[in-house]
C-alpha cells in the first residue's frame, strides 16, 4: 500500500510544514506531526517540505498486469430504440486515431432490441467489428443486464479501453460496469490520448472547470472514459460499409432484473434560456419586431433559443425571461451569437462567460468586439438570411 | 422504510487556482459545505418520511470536519449520522470511494431506499452513486426528476433521458440519484438544530470495515491516477472579420461548421 511516512526528526518548523497542506490534513499531536482523513495523497508536503521529511512509500508487491493481452478500442453505441446518439460516430473516429497510434482494431457495442438493420450503419464509419447482442429483454435501457451483457463482451474480447458518451444512459452504464470490473472510470473527458504501451491519457476539467487534470489507469484493463457530445470529432461517412457484425448471445436468466419501464412519456420543450447550448441575441439592431423570426429560424436551425437585450424586453417584442444581462439571466451557452447587440457593461456581465461569443454589428467601434471572439462588421440584415439559407442548403444535401 | 441519504462536504466555491510554478492546486483557507446537489436528495428523504414513515440516516466520507454536513443534515430532519473517516482513504478515486462507502453502508444497517444527488460539485463525475448499487447489487435509476408512487415493495419514478422521460419502477431495496429541483430543498431548522446539537455521529473508521485489505482503500485502491492537474487554456482568442456581407456569411458558416453547430 502506497503511503506517507513522517520523519519526525527530519521536520524542523512544524508549522511550516504544517502550513503546505491546501487540504489541511496535516496537525500536530503532542509536538508530532500526523496525516489525518483530509489527506488528498497529493504529495505536496513530499515535494515542498524539509527532505525527507514526509516521505512517499510504494509497495513494491504489487503485481503488474500483462497489458498486451487486452487489444482494442471499443465504443459503447448510444442509442434509443434504435435511433443512434451521434456521440457514437465522435467515439468511433476518436477510437480510430487512437487505434491506430498503437494498431489495435476498433470494436462497437450495440445492446438492445430489433437492432438488426441500425447496427449496419456503425460498419459506414471504419469500424472493425460491431458485436450486437440482441433480445427482447434488452428493450430499452435498465442498467442491471446492460451491465451483465457489457460485461460478457468484455469477459470474451477482452479490450484494452472503453469509450462511453455521456448521455443519460452511458452515465449510468459506465460507472456500474467499472464498479463491476473493477477498473477506473474517468468522467466527461475532453482530449484523450495513446501512449505507446497502450495507456490511455485523460484530461478532464475538475473543480467545475476551473483546473485540468490529466489521468492514468496504469495497472487495470479495460480502461474506461465517458465523453460529452460535441466534444470530438465524428469521421467522414463512407459510401460502402466495412468491418463485420457480430451476433453475440448471453443466456437469458443474466437479462432479469428488478426494473420495470412502465411508459415512456415525451418531453416538452426546455424554455429557459440558461439551459440552451446556443443562444441568438436580439439587440437593438433589430429594425422591426417582425425582423425576429428571422432569428428565431437561425435558432431553430442551431439547436438553440432566442434571446434579448433589455430595451428589446423593455418594448415588449421578447419575453423579460429571454432577457440577458445583470437584470436579466446570466447564460453560459457553448455558443453565443450577438446580433445588432452594442454590448453595455450590464449586458456582457451576464454572458461573458459564454463558450464561443460570435458578434454582429456594423459599428466597428461597438463594445460587444471588445468581449467576442469572432466580430463581424457587417449588416445582420445581409449576414443572417443568407447564413440562413446556406445552412438549409447544407442539411439538404446531407440528407 | 429505512431511508439512507448519501452526502459530501465540498469546498465552498469552485475558484480554485493552480500555482503556475509547482502546478499544485492551492486552496487555502477555502470554507466547506454540503454539496449543494444533496440537500435535494436530503428533501427527497424527508418528503417520502412525511408519507411512510420511517428513519433516514445519512452517511458521509471525508476529514474529521465532515461531520459538520451530518449536522447540517440533523437540523434538516434526519435521524441518524454516520461518518467514514481515517487517513487510509486518501486519495480514493470513484471506485475506491465507491467501495469505501459501501463497506460502510453494509455496517450501517439494511436500507430499503438509499438515496444520492446528481452529482457533487467538486468532482463532478456522477459516478460514485452507480458503482455503489454495484457493490450492493441492488438496481439504481440516475436523472430522477420525480417520485411519482411509493408502493410496499417498490418505488415508481420518473427518470428524465434528455429526449423523453421514463416512468420506472423498481423494486426495493435500490438506489435512487435525484435531479436538482426535484423538490424544493427545505432550510436548516434553528430549533431543530438545538435538539439534536448533541446528537452523536457515528465515526467509522478502517478497523470497523469487514474488508481489512488496505489495498482496496484509499490510493492503494484506486486506479485512476491523477498525473498531473494544470490551468485550462483561456479562450482569449480575439478575431474581427471585415469584408462583403457575402465573404463574412461564408467565414461565420465554416466557423459554425469547424465548431460543429453546423
Amino acid at each position: 500500500m502506497a503511503k506517507l511516512v513522517v520523519n519526525q526528526a527530519k521536520i524542523g518548523n512544524i508549522q511550516e510544514l504544517i502550513s503546505i497542506c491546501p487540504f489541511g490534513a496535516l496537525e500536530e499531536k503532542n509536538g508530532e506531526v500526523q496525516i489525518n482523513a483530509a489527506c488528498k495523497m497529493c504529495k505536496l508536503c513530499v515535494k515542498k517540505g524539509p527532505a525527507g521529511a514526509v516521505e512517499y512509500v510504494e509497495d513494491e508487491s504489487e503485481s503488474l498486469i500483462d497489458k498486451s493481452l487486452w487489444k482494442g478500442i471499443t465504443v459503447y453505441v448510444d442509442h434509443i430504440d434504435g435511433a443512434i446518439h451521434p456521440v457514437t460516430y465522435e467515439l468511433i473516429g476518436k477510437a480510430k486515431e487512437l487505434a491506430e497510434k498503437i494498431n489495435h482494431p476498433v470494436y462497437a457495442v450495440m445492446i438492445g432490441n430489433n437492432v438488426a438493420s441500425q447496427c449496419h450503419e456503425l460498419l459506414h464509419y471504419g469500424v472493425d467489428k460491431v458485436f450486437v447482442y440482441d433480445d427482447q429483454k434488452l428493450a430499452r435501457f435498465k442498467i442491471e443486464p446492460y451491465t451483465s451483457v457489457f460485461e460478457d463482451f468484455v469477459n470474451n474480447i477482452k479490450p484494452t479501453a472503453i469509450l462511453v458518451g455521456a448521455t443519460p444512459v452511458g452515465r449510468q452504464l459506465a460507472p456500474r460496469l467499472a464498479a463491476r470490473l473493477k477498473t477506473g472510470l474517468t468522467a466527461d473527458c475532453t482530449k484523450l490520448e495513446i501512449n505507446e504501451n497502450t495507456d490511455l491519457v485523460q484530461i478532464r476539467p475538475a473543480f467545475g472547470g476551473n483546473i485540468m487534470a490529466q489521468i492514468l489507469t496504469p495497472n487495470k484493463r479495460p480502461q474506461m472514459s465517458t465523453v460529452r457530445y460535441k466534444v470530438m470529432d465524428a469521421p467522414e461517412r463512407n459510401e460502402d460499409e466495412s468491418g463485420v457484425i457480430i451476433n453475440c448471445q448471453i443466456s437469458s436468466d443474466k437479462l432479469d432484473c428488478n426494473v420495470d419501464v412502465l411508459d415512456i412519456i415525451p418531453k416538452e420543450k426546455e424554455q429557459f434560456i440558461e439551459a440552451s447550448d446556443v443562444l441568438v441575441v436580439a439587440g437593438r439592431g433589430i429594425k422591426k419586431e417582425e425582423d425576429l423570426t428571422m432569428l428565431q429560424e437561425l435558432a431553430d436551425l442551431l439547436g438553440g433559443q432566442i434571446a434579448c437585450t433589455r430595451p428589446m424586453a423593455e418594448a415588449g417584442w421578447l419575453e423579460v425571461k429571454r432577457q440577458v444581462g445583470l437584470s436579466g439571466r446570466t447564460v453560459r451557452p457553448r455558443l453565443i451569437i450577438t446580433c445588432g447587440v452594442s454590448g453595455s457593461i450590464q449586458f456582457v456581465a451576464g454572458m461573458n462567460n459564454s463558450e464561443q461569443i460570435i458578434a454582429i454589428n456594423n459599428d466597428e467601434n461597438a463594445q460587444i468586439f471588445k468581449t467576442a471572439h469572432y466580430g463581424l462588421v457587417g449588416d445582420l440584415y445581409e449576414i443572417i438570411p443568407a447564413l440562413i439559407e446556406q445552412i438549409k442548403a447544407g442539411r439538404k444535401v446531407v440528407l | 422504510m429505512n431511508i439512507l441519504v448519501c452526502i459530501k462536504q465540498v469546498p465552498e466555491t469552485n475558484k480554485v487556482e493552480v500555482d503556475q510554478v509547482t502546478g499544485v492546486l492551492k486552496r487555502n483557507g477555502v470554507e466547506s459545505k454540503m454539496n449543494p446537489y444533496d440537500l435535494y436528495a436530503i428533501e427527497t428523504a424527508l418528503r417520502i418520511r412525511e408519507q411512510k414513515g420511517g428513519t433516514i440516516s445519512v452517511i458521509t466520507m471525508g476529514p474529521p470536519q465532515a461531520e459538520s454536513v451530518v449536522k447540517e443534515a440533523f437540523s434538516m430532519g434526519a435521524d441518524k449520522g454516520i461518518l467514514i473517516s481515517d487517513r487510509r482513504f486518501g486519495g480514493a478515486d470513484v471506485l475506491a470511494t465507491s467501495y469505501t462507502i459501501s463497506q460502510g453502508i453494509k455496517e450501517s444497517g439494511s436500507f430499503d431506499l438509499i438515496l444520492c444527488g446528481k452529482q457533487t460539485t467538486d468532482g463532478d463525475t456522477a459516478q460514485v452513486g452507480p458503482e455503489i448499487s454495484e457493490w450492493l447489487n441492488i438496481p439504481s435509476i440516475s436523472n430522477v426528476s420525480r417520485i411519482v408512487e411509493i408502493q410496499d415493495d417498490a418505488i415508481v419514478v420518473e427518470m428524465d433521458m434528455t429526449q423523453d422521460l421514463e416512468l420506472a419502477r423498481v423494486g426495493f431495496p435500490c438506489l435512487l440519484a435525484v435531479d436538482k429541483d426535484i423538490f424544493m430543498p427545505r432550510l436548516p431548522s434553528y430549533v431543530k438544530r438545538q435538539e439534536t446539537k448533541n446528537r452523536e455521529v457515528q465515526v467509522m473508521t478502517f478497523n470497523d470495515l469487514d474488508d481489512k485489505n488496505e489495498k482496496h482503500y484509499g490510493l492503494s485502491g484506486s486506479p485512476t491516477q491523477v498525473q498531473r492537474i494544470f490551468p485550462p487554456s483561456v479562450n482569449s482568442h480575439r478575431e474581427m472579420w471585415n469584408g462583403t456581407g457575402t465573404e463574412l456569411t461564408d467565414k461565420l458558416l465554416n466557423k459554425l461548421r469547424e465548431l460543429k453547430f453546423v
